[in-house]
C-alpha cells in the first residue's frame, strides 16, 4: 500500500504587484490539486513561463513577495510529523528544511554564495542537520562528492572557479547530503553533459531508492522524464492539464498539449523540420477563458472557449483536463520512434 | 577565402588557490579552428561539463586572454586590452548569448534598459521611437515583444523569457558572429525548436555565423554545419556534424552518443551506461594524443600505443 507524502489541494499562488498605483496580478499557479506518494519520482513538464518554478517554490516553502499563496494547502506527512507549508511559521519550516525537504533551485548559481568557498557552504548546509563533526563529517562529505564525480578540491574552490556543470553537481550534493524525505529539483541536470547527466540522474534515483524518499522535478528535457519519472504531470498556463504514468504520457497522451510536447524534439539523425506550437503563449495576467489551451488547440470546439474542462480521471492514475480527450491522437508511437535512426 | 575567426594553438591555464597550495587547470589545450566569412555556418561545440567550452567562448569574445596561442577576428587579434573604440567595434560584431540568463542579467536592472543601452551603444540611436523600434524588432525575432518586456526585472520573467530576451539583445547590433553558450537549455521543447530554427534562419537569411555550444546532440545534428567534441580541455573529434554524429570515432564521442537518453523506452527507467565505454574514455583523458585527418574529412584524436 503506497502512502501519500504530499497533498496539494486547490493551490493558487499569484504574483501581486503594484506599479504606480496599478495592480498587476500574474496567476502563476492557478488551482492545482495533486498528490505525491512516498517513494515516487514525479516529473513536471510544461511550457516556458507556465508556472512550474512558481509551483515548486510553493512546495519548497521558498516563496517571497510578490508571490503569495492566495488559496489552498500544501500538506506534507513527514516522519517528524505533518506540516502545511502554506500556513507554517518560518521556524516550523526551518525545522524541516534540508533534513526533510530540500530544494534544488533553477540556475545553480543562486544558492551558492559567490564569496564563500564550496566547503564553507557545505558546512552551512549540512553540519548541523547531519550532526557530525571532524573526521566523520569530512568523510561523509567526501564520500558524497565522490558519488557525484566531484574532486575533493572543489571544497576549496569559489563558485566562479567551477564550470556550470560542476556547480550544478555541487548544488545537487548540497540538496541530497542530508538524505531528505522529499527532494524538489528545478532543472537539476540541464547544465550537464549527457554522460554526467545520466550518472547524476542515476545517483538521484539511487539515493531516492535507498532512502525511500520522493522526488519532484521540473525539466524541459522530455527524455529525462521518460527515464526518471514514475509519473509525469504537465502544466499549462498555471494549471495541471494532464498527469499519468510515464509510459502512457508518452505513447497515449490524453491532452493535445501533451501530445505536442512529447513529439516536438528531433532525435539524432533527424533533420525534418519540427513545427513549433502556433500562437502566443498565454498571458497569465489575463488567461484565455474556458480551456486555456483553446487559442492554440487543433481540436478546439465552441464549448472549449467558454467552459473550463475539469481534471477528470481517464485511467488508473491518469487524469486529464480536456473535453475531447477521447479524440487525442498520439503523435509518436514506440515503433515509429525506432525507424528514425537511419 | 577570407577568414572571419581564426583560433590558433590556443591554450588557457587557470591557476587558483592560495595558502592551501595551488591548483592548476588546463581549461583549453591546443585548440585550433577557423571560420570563413564567405560561408556563414553554425559551428557547434559539444563536450564534457568542464571541458573548456565556455572558456573557449570567452576567449573568442575577448573576455579572457589565451595563456598562449592567438585568436584573431577579421584579421585583428582579439583582446580586451585595446582602445575603447576598437573594443566597441569588435563587440558590435561578435555578440554573446550566455549559458544562464539568470547570471547574464543584473538583477537590479530592468531588462528593457539592457536592450536600450545596447541599442544606444552600438546603433547610436537616440530618439525614443528609434530605440523602441530597434528593441521591439529584435524581441519580435525571438517571439517576444517590447510590450511584454517593458518595465520587468530579470526575476519577474521566466527562464525561457529571459533567454529569449538575451538573444534579442545580442541581435540588436546585427553582428556577423554570435557566440551562443547553451542558449536553449532553459526553454521548452517547442521554443527550443523555434530558437534553433531562428539560429538557422540567422545563418541562411542574414549570413550570421553562430558558435553554438550545447549538450543537446539532437539539435546539434539538426542545425550544425561542423562541430567539435571536447573532453577535458582538448578537441577529440572535429568535422562535418552529421558525419561525426552518425558515426563517432573517438571513444569519448561514442560514449557521448551512447549516453543520450531516448524516449523510446519511456517508463523503463534505463539509466545505465556501459562501464567499459566509460573506462576507456576516462583512460584517454590523461594522454595528449594528436589530431589525425581521416579520409572522410573529419579529424580524430589518436594515441600512440604505450
Ligand atoms: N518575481 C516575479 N514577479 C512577477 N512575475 C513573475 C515573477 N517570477 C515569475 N513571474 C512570472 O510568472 C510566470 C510563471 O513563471 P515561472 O518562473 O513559474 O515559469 P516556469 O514554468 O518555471 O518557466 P521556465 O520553464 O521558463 O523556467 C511567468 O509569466 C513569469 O513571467
Ligand atoms: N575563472 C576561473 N578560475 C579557475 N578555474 C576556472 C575558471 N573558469 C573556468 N575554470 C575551470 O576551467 C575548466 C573549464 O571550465 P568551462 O566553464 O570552460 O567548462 P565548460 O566546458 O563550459 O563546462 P559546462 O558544460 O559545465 O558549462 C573547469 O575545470 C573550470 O573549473
Ligand atoms: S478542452 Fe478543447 S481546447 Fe482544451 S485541450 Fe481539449 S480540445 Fe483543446
Ligand atoms: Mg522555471
Ligand atoms: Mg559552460
Amino acid at each position: 500500500m503506497t502512502q501519500d507524502l504530499l497533498k496539494v489541494d486547490g493551490l493558487k499562488a499569484y504574483y501581486q504587484m503594484n506599479y504606480f498605483g496599478v495592480t498587476r496580478e500574474v496567476r502563476a499557479v492557478d488551482d492545482i490539486t495533486m498528490t505525491i506518494r512516498k517513494n515516487e519520482v514525479y516529473g513536471i513538464a510544461g511550457e516556458s513561463s507556465s508556472g512550474k518554478t512558481s509551483f515548486i517554490k510553493v512546495l519548497a516553502a521558498a516563496i517571497r513577495p510578490p508571490l503569495r499563496i492566495v488559496a489552498g494547502s500544501v500538506k506534507y506527512d513527514f516522519k517528524s510529523g505533518p506540516i502545511d507549508v502554506a500556513t507554517a511559521s518560518p521556524a516550523e519550516i526551518e525545522a524541516v528544511r534540508w533534513r526533510r525537504l530540500s530544494y534544488i533551485m533553477q540556475g545553480s548559481m543562486s544558492v551558492l554564495n559567490p564569496l564563500r568557498r564550496i566547503g564553507k557552504t557545505f558546512e552551512d548546509f549540512a553540519m548541523r542537520p547531519l550532526g557530525l563533526t571532524g573526521e566523520a563529517y569530512r568523510a561523509r562529505i567526501l564520500n558524497h562528492l565522490e558519488r557525484l564525480k566531484l574532486p575533493a578540491d572543489v571544497l576549496r574552490a569559489y563558485p566562479h572557479e567551477l564550470s556550470g556543470g560542476m556547480r550544478q553537481r555541487v548544488t545537487i550534493g548540497l540538496a541530497t547530503v542530508c538524505h531528505p524525505e522529499f527532494v524538489i529539483a528545478d532543472e537539476p541536470t540541464t547544465a550537464l553533459d549527457v554522460v554526467v547527466q545520466k550518472e547524476v540522474l542515476g545517483l538521484i534515483r539511487e539515493i531516492q531508492q535507498d532512502m525511500g524518499s520522493s522526488v519532484i522535478f521540473v525539466t524541459h528535457d522530455m527524455s529525462v522524464h521518460a527515464n526518471m519519472a514514475d509519473r509525469v504531470g504537465i502544466i499549462y498556463a498555471g494549471r495541471l492539464v494532464e498527469e499519468g504514468p510515464t509510459r502512457e504520457m508518452f505513447f497515449a497522451p490524453k491532452h493535445p498539449y501533451t501530445a505536442h510536447l512529447v513529439a516536438s524534439l528531433p532525435r539524432i539523425g533527424d533533420t525534418t523540420q519540427r513545427p513549433a506550437l502556433e500562437g502566443r503563449p498565454p498571458n497569465l495576467a489575463d488567461p484565455p477563458k474556458g480551456c486555456r489551451f483553446h487559442p492554440r488547440c487543433p481540436l478546439a470546439v465552441d464549448k472549449c472557449r467558454t467552459e473550463v474542462p475539469p481534471l477528470e480521471t481517464v485511467g488508473k492514475d491518469h487524469r486529464t483536463a480536456c473535453w475531447r480527450w477521447q479524440d487525442v491522437q498520439p503523435l509518436v508511437s514506440p515503433h515509429a520512434a525506432h525507424g528514425v535512426m537511419a | 577565402m577570407s577568414t572571419l575567426l581564426d583560433v590558433r594553438n590556443v591554450n588557457k591555464r587557470f591557476a587558483t588557490g592560495g595558502l592551501m597550495g595551488r591548483r592548476v587547470v588546463d581549461a583549453v589545450q591546443d585548440a585550433n579552428l577557423t571560420l570563413s566569412s564567405d560561408k556563414p555556418e553554425i559551428f557547434t561545440i559539444i563536450g564534457e561539463s568542464g571541458s573548456g567550452k565556455t572558456t573557449l567562448a570567452r576567449m573568442i569574445l575577448g573576455l579572457e586572454l589565451p595563456t598562449s596561442g592567438e585568436i584573431s577576428f577579421a584579421g585583428k587579434t582579439v583582446s580586451h586590452r585595446v582602445g575603447r573604440q576598437e573594443r566597441l567595434e569588435f563587440m558590435a560584431k561578435v555578440q554573446p548569448v550566455f549559458q544562464n540568463p539568470f547570471e547574464a542579467f543584473n538583477p537590479l536592472k530592468r531588462v528593457d534598459r539592457y536592450l536600450e543601452s545596447t541599442a544606444k551603444r552600438f546603433l547610436k540611436l537616440k530618439s525614443r521611437d528609434d530605440l523602441d523600434g530597434a528593441m521591439d524588432g529584435a524581441l519580435q525575432k525571438v517571439g517576444l515583444s517590447l510590450a511584454e518586456v517593458r518595465g520587468r526585472y530579470p526575476h519577474e520573467m521566466s527562464g525561457g523569457q529571459l533567454q529569449r530576451a538575451a538573444i534579442a539583445r545580442a541581435l540588436i547590433p546585427n553582428p556577423p558572429l554570435l557566440v551562443a553558450d547553451e542558449p536553449v537549455s532553459m526553454v521548452d521543447a517547442s521554443l527550443r525548436m523555434s530558437i534553433v530554427n531562428l539560429l538557422k534562419s540567422l545563418r541562411d537569411d542574414l549570413g550570421v555565423s553562430v558558435i553554438y555550444i550545447t549538450h543537446d546532440l539532437a539539435t546539434a545534428y539538426y542545425i550544425s554545419n561542423r562541430l567539435i567534441i571536447m573532453q577535458r580541455g582538448r578537441i577529440v573529434e572535429m568535422g562535418d556534424a552529421r558525419t561525426v554524429l552518425d558515426n563517432p570515432e573517438h571513444p569519448y564521442s561514442r560514449l557521448l552518443k551512447a549516453s543520450v537518453l531516448s524516449t523510446e523506452d519511456a517508463g523503463d527507467g534505463k539509466l545505465a551506461t556501459d562501464p567499459a565505454m566509460v573506462e576507456l574514455a576516462n583512460e584517454l583523458v590523461r594522454r595528449p594524443g594528436r589530431l589525425v585527418d581521416r579520409p572522410d574529412g573529419r579529424m580524430v584524436r589518436t594515441y600512440d600505443r604505450v
